[in-house]
């Protein structure tokens, strides 16, 4: 006779009085494929902990974004945000859909070159630009968006060395009515900074200002703010063309749309209250259309949305190590998942489902991670079914900032698997080895051990 | 270990408590171990009947089953020690 499956025993005392309207759903669902592909069978060739992306799901997303913009404004293009994830395979990707590079290092401009961007169409932003890596955007016809002075007189030098005119845009901030203001980038725009580095550049003739860049904050939930920053950066250019008869070629209003997750501490799901593409592309493109630019002559959008174009396409599997109770009686799970490779974990209350399926009961669980700090926490508290050792569970929208942001700490990073439109799983990314890490290092040879007395010490 | 006297556990899983007016929600097992409980079967004699019938080991169970016990004995649902030796 086969036997039940097991579940473990939990008695959960009913609460009442207290009814909780923002409480969100015991995700008893699970979530058994991706695109198609059996999560088991995955963790079955690969293991756990695995990152899953769904190549349809950034090549859907991107699309939904396009419509949005290119129903409302004539002139659009994107550029990848190499930072939020700088695979190679992630990037190709957004590339073959019609998206630039928006890179912050020079690291990131190597990237992009080596995978076959031109260099007309790469975007160097950022406050670190070595005089190697300006002279290397200079040479490719790059987009280098000046964030200091300092860089400004660096590329007037530059150019007056190389006989070349570099095309520039410098990085305006502002007041957009949101807090925090974020002012440490660019030169500002109500106190005259940016009017300033726009004068010294035309009256330089060393360099060609094409654009006008702003990125006004991360994870946005205010579209408004954008329409603000859109009506500020047009202001700027009107006032170009009209004082130097110069016509400014773009605006770029970088990225910082809000995703599908849920920020820490909010009330709802993201998925319910955070603005879509739609709200954003209505607040920009309207501001750009209301402003005073001739219907010809109006400038290129340049958006460098990452995040909201990423993160619903990954995916974390992992599997479930122990389940305690702490001091105070509540409900532990430890995964192999921590914080290390699941950096967005600080920010947001991901949601986590089971990858197999579980009877209607539930426990408060805190969710922690495998690491040996106190730190390590996945979720603070969430509704899970009743897991045991060994089950796994699949942590919903980490494609952001996780595959560039995590570390290398005491274990070693996983595979990163990409699932293809035609629902077939590619590595794309290989699991750290212990010989990747030694590669790096050298020992002195005051300190050199043998082979030969490792062997030893093992046998 | 005695579940309280009063304590009353429904088939399907809803365990009150008249003294506290606490009311509960039970999962299947965890009728079962509380109807062995109540039925003064010992925590061998539980884990067999348990192992018997559901697909677990050994380790598995008693860590759970010592963790449900806790939890009873949190809630104030199973006699103390003093009390069922008086």
């Amino acid at each position: 006779m086969s036997k039940i499956r097991y579940e473990r025993p939990v008695i959960k005392k009913l609460e009442t009085g207290m009814p909780n309207k923002f409480g969100t759903r015991t995700e008893y669902v699970p979530m058994t494929h991706i695109d198609g592909v059996s999560v088991k069978s995955l963790i079955k060739e690969y293991g756990t902990p695995l990152f899953v992306i769904s190549e349809k799901t950034i090549r859907n997303t991107i699309k939904k974004a396009k419509k949005a913009f290119d129903t409302r404004y004539p002139k659009v293009q994107f550029a990848w945000s190499y930072k939020t994830n700088y695979l190679n395979a992630v990037c190709s990707i957004f590339h073959q859909e019609g998206s630039w590079a928006e890179v912050v290092s020079g690291f990131e401009y190597d990237k992009a070159i080596s995978l076959g961007v031109d260099g007309k169409k790469i975007i160097f932003n950022g406050p670190e630009k070595s005089e190697e890596d300006l002279t290397k955007a200079i040479m490719n016809d790059s987009l280098i968006h000046i964030d200091h002075l300092d860089e400004l007189y660096t590329i007037t030098e530059l150019a007056e060395k190389l006989k070349l005119r570099p095309r520039v845009a410098i990085r305006v901030n502002m007041d957009t009515g949101v807090y925090p203001m974020w002012d440490r980038f660019g030169f500002n725009y109500e106190n005259g900074q940016a009017w300033d580095a726009i004068n010294k550049i035309m009256h330089s003739g060393k360099m060609e200002l094409v654009g006008l860049h702003c990125h006004i904050g991360t994870f946005m939930l205010s579209p408004f703010a954008y329409g603000v920053a859109a009506s500020k950066l047009a202001e700027l250019a009107l006032s170009v063309e009209q004082k130097f008869k110069h016509e400014i070629k773009y605006i770029d209003l970088g990225g910082g749309f809000a995703s599908k997750n849920t920020l820490k501490g909010s009330y709802l799901p993201g998925t319910d209250t955070n603005p879509t593409f739609d709200d954003f592309a209505e607040a920009i493109s309207t501001a750009l259309l209301n402003s005073n630019f001739k219907q010809d002559k109006l400038p290129l959008l340049i958006l460098e949305t990452g995040r909201a174009l990423i993160d619903e396409a990954g995916y974390l599997l992992g599997s479930v190590i122990s389940n305690k109770r702490s001091s105070t009686g509540r409900r532990n799970t430890i995964l192999d998942i921590g914080v290390n490779i699941l950096f967005t974990s600080f920010w947001y209350d991901h949601k986590i489902t089971p990858a197999q399926s579980f009877t209607q009961y539930s426990e408060d669980t805190c969710v922690y991670g495998p690491l040996c700090m106190n730190i390590d926490v996945i979720r603070e508290s969430t509704s899970l079914p009743l897991l045991n050792r060994g089950d796994h569970v699949v942590i919903h929208s980490v494609g952001a900032y996780n595959m560039t942001q995590w570390m290398q700490f005491i274990s070693l990073r996983p595979h990163v698997v990409l699932i293809d439109t035609d629902e077939k799983p590619h590595v794309i990314r290989l699991r750290e080895t212990l010989d990747n890490m030694n590669s790096m290092e050298l020992i002195p040879s005051h300190l050199g051990i043998r082979k030969s007395q490792i062997v030893n010490r093992k046998s | 270990m005695k579940l309280r006297k009063n304590v009353a556990v429904s088939e399907a899983g809803l365990l009150f408590n008249p003294v506290t007016g606490e009311s509960f929600t039970v999962n299947p097992i965890g009728v079962e171990i509380l109807n062995l409980i109540r039925d003064e079967n010992n925590p061998e004699q539980i884990s067999n009947a348990i192992l018997d019938k559901y697909s677990t080991d050994m380790a598995t169970f008693e860590k759970d089953y010592y963790d449900f016990i806790g939890i009873l004995y949190h809630h104030n649902l199973l006699e103390t020690n003093e009390e069922t030796k008086a």
